[in-house]
């Protein structure tokens, strides 16, 4: 194994100007270790859906022939990276977990692989994903779930569990991701990772399979805090073709990474949410989360409780407004245009065709998510369901702004419990959602948050995981506040958790 | 709120265009039920004046200049069709007997 694959993505930034290392030999060490470790369906971690090894080590050369030239695209030029399969990338496969969308090859980049090209990061390949981003464990992959490294019978969270398990395993230095309730953010708690989910419209939807247009945001997948900052300062910043994008510069996020990683937050204001905490969150996790806050506590932050009354109405809220949009995103798979087009026995007409393509295509909580968004907006329901979340929402996002009123920054465990086992809530939605119960809030009123590592739960070794919300286009207080809890667990751990991954076996070629 | 039937959960598919079958009614019915029963807390929630919220951010009227920018070539947009023919996407016949 190739010592460059546990290194940051700072560091292999470094490592590239120095002309300690090329691009060709990292790109091929994380292509090595993809064959060594990845498997497929049955075995291994899984992360990935579709590996180019030929189109990323080309990538690979031509940053190489810049480095040369005294021409790099960017601090980040030759570092790969991984994609969630959600995002379209010109002559690769993009499936969004679906067998609706198997062997699609998209005519378009999204405007986030279009940036990620020309600042000269290889693409290594397309990460595993719940079908169309819906769940919270990658088993509603249509390929077959991804597998939690540091447990392979445990589930790596979801929707993004590819994209935080190929990190995890130092299959990729970097990842992106995309965060409708959690789908960043909990992989990254259940996988001893960080996971960012920028502030809505901080960066680009074109391209994006959209699950849920008003709560989708992509973002960074990474080992470090700081990754993640440099990596959003590459994919942010305002595009004409996403008409909610928001028009403004993306800020300096690794400058503040970089002054948080000093340790000092004299001055800052940490709100607990009450909300978020308590019954029904498993006690290894309150205990690290209780670490972490004496650990801001001693750097100097001012830590106080702060109350956000509607959050308790979060899920029904999401569970509501999320399926309405996606039964309304979902119906261009219609089986006309691209996509998987069953045509059932005799002389069936257009809607027909429809009807079955579309049953056989989309897996069972894609169905479920349909027809609950088809119930919510039905005549008669919508102002009792798809109405009243709409208000909830506004009464949710009013609570945010009143805690910003008396603090900077508010806290709460990223997720309530840490992986589970593989199959163990497959048939049971409602167990299923609870996962997202701290990330939801977010997502409705837009703000950005980002979950980092705080430890391993005692009762059983697995990693939990410490979020941190900010006000909207406050991104860098995430950045200054996740830097500096960073640097302290990791004095206190004697370095990253995921020197603590166990070895993982070998899978056969 | 109404407990969602299973010939409601038929009439939905048949909405949203989705061949369910009968093993599957069977077994969202009353998955989607339970769903349903976990939201009705929000119609307890006050709320009656309180503006609907329908997009994280307010953003309204946004422009671009009215510009010819290149798009996709008919060869790139039939490339991934089920069918196609004439630079044409091809479909299955759109009306029935009775119509």
């Amino acid at each position: 194994m190739s010592s460059w694959i546990k290194k940051s993505a700072a560091e292999l930034a470094d490592a590239l100007a120095a002309g300690e290392v090329t691009s060709v030999e990292l790109t091929q060490a994380h292509l090595d270790r993809i064959a060594a470790v990845d498997g497929d369906a049955d075995s291994g971690v899984h992360a990935f859906l579709h590996v180019d090894a030929e189109g990323a080590l080309a990538q690979a050369k031509a940053s190489d022939e810049r480095r040369a030239a005294g021409i790099p695209a960017s601090r980040l030029d030759g570092v790969p990276i991984a994609v969630k399969d959600i995002l379209t990338t010109i002559g690769t496969p993009t499936t969004a977990g679906s067998k609706i969308l198997e062997g699609w090859i998209p005519p378009y980049d999204a405007t986030v692989v279009k940036k990620l090209k020309d600042a000269g990061l290889p693409i290594l390949g397309k990460t595993n994903m719940d079908e169309f981003a819906m769940g919270s464990s990658t088993e509603q992959s249509a390929f077959g779930p991804t597998r939690n490294p540091w447990d392979q019978s445990r589930i790596p969270g979801g929707s993004g569990g590819g994209s935080a398990a190929a990190v995890a395993a130092f299959e990729a230095p970097l990842a992106i991701g995309t965060d409708t309730g959690g789908s960043i953010r909990q992989p990254g708690a259940v996988t001893g990772t960080v996971g960012v989910k920028p502030t809505y419209g901080g960066v680009s939807r074109y391209g994006l399979i959209a699950m849920a247009n008003s709560l989708d945001q992509v973002g960074p997948v990474t080992r470090t805090v700081l990754d993640s900052a440099l990596l959003h300062e590459v994919i942010g910043g305002h595009d004409p073709l996403d008409s909610t994008s928001i028009d403004a510069p993306v800020g300096d996020l690794a400058d503040a990474a970089r002054h948080g990683a000093g340790g000092d937050l004299t001055g800052v204001r940490v709100g607990v949410i009450t909300e978020l905490g308590g019954e029904g969150y498993q006690a290894g996790v309150l205990a690290k989360f209780n670490e972490s806050l004496e650990l801001l506590r001693s750097a100097g932050a001012e830590v106080v409780e702060v109350s956000c009354p509607h959050f308790v109405h979060a899920l029904a809220t999401y569970y509501l407004l999320m399926p309405s949009e996606a039964s309304s995103n979902l119906a261009k798979f219609d089986a006309m245009r691209f996509g998987l087009r069953v045509v059932p026995d005799g002389d069936p007409s257009a809607e027909d065709v429809m009807r079955a393509s579309r049953d056989a295509g989309f897996g069972d909580e894609v169905k479920r998510r349909i027809i609950l968004g088809t119930y919510a907006l039905s005549s008669g329901y919508y102002d009792a369901y798809y109405g009243q979340a709409q208000k909830v929402r506004t009464l949710i996002t009013q609570d945010f702004d009143k805690a910003f009123e008396s603090v900077d920054v508010l806290v709460s465990p990223t997720s309530p419990t840490t992986a589970f086992k593989l199959g163990e809530k497959t048939d049971d939605p409602l167990a299923m959602y609870l996962n997202d119960l701290a990330t939801i809030p977010a997502n409705l009123a837009g703000v950005p948050g980002i979950s980092l590592p705080n430890g391993l739960a005692e009762e059983d070794g697995l990693p939990s995981g410490f979020q941190i919300l900010a006000p909207v286009t406050e991104d860098a207080r995430l950045y200054r506040v996740g830097a500096a809890l960073e640097a302290l667990l990791e004095k206190n751990w004697g370095g990253p958790i995921l020197d603590r991954l166990p070895e993982l076996e070998g899978v056969q070629a | 709120m109404p407990e969602i039937t299973r010939d409601e959960v038929a009439h939905l598919a048949d909405l949203a265009r989705i061949d369910l079958s009968d093993a599957e009614l069977d077994h969202l019915a009353p998955q989607l039920s339970v769903i349903l029963e976990s939201v009705a807390s929000l119609s307890e929630v006050t709320s009656a004046d309180v503006p609907p919220t329908s997009h994280a951010l307010p953003l309204t009227n946004v422009f671009r200049e009215d510009v010819v920018r290149p798009g996709l070539t008919a060869e790139q947009a039939l490339a991934a069709a089920p069918a196609s023919e004439q630079q044409r996407f091809m479909v299955p016949r759109i009306l029935g007997d009775e119509q």
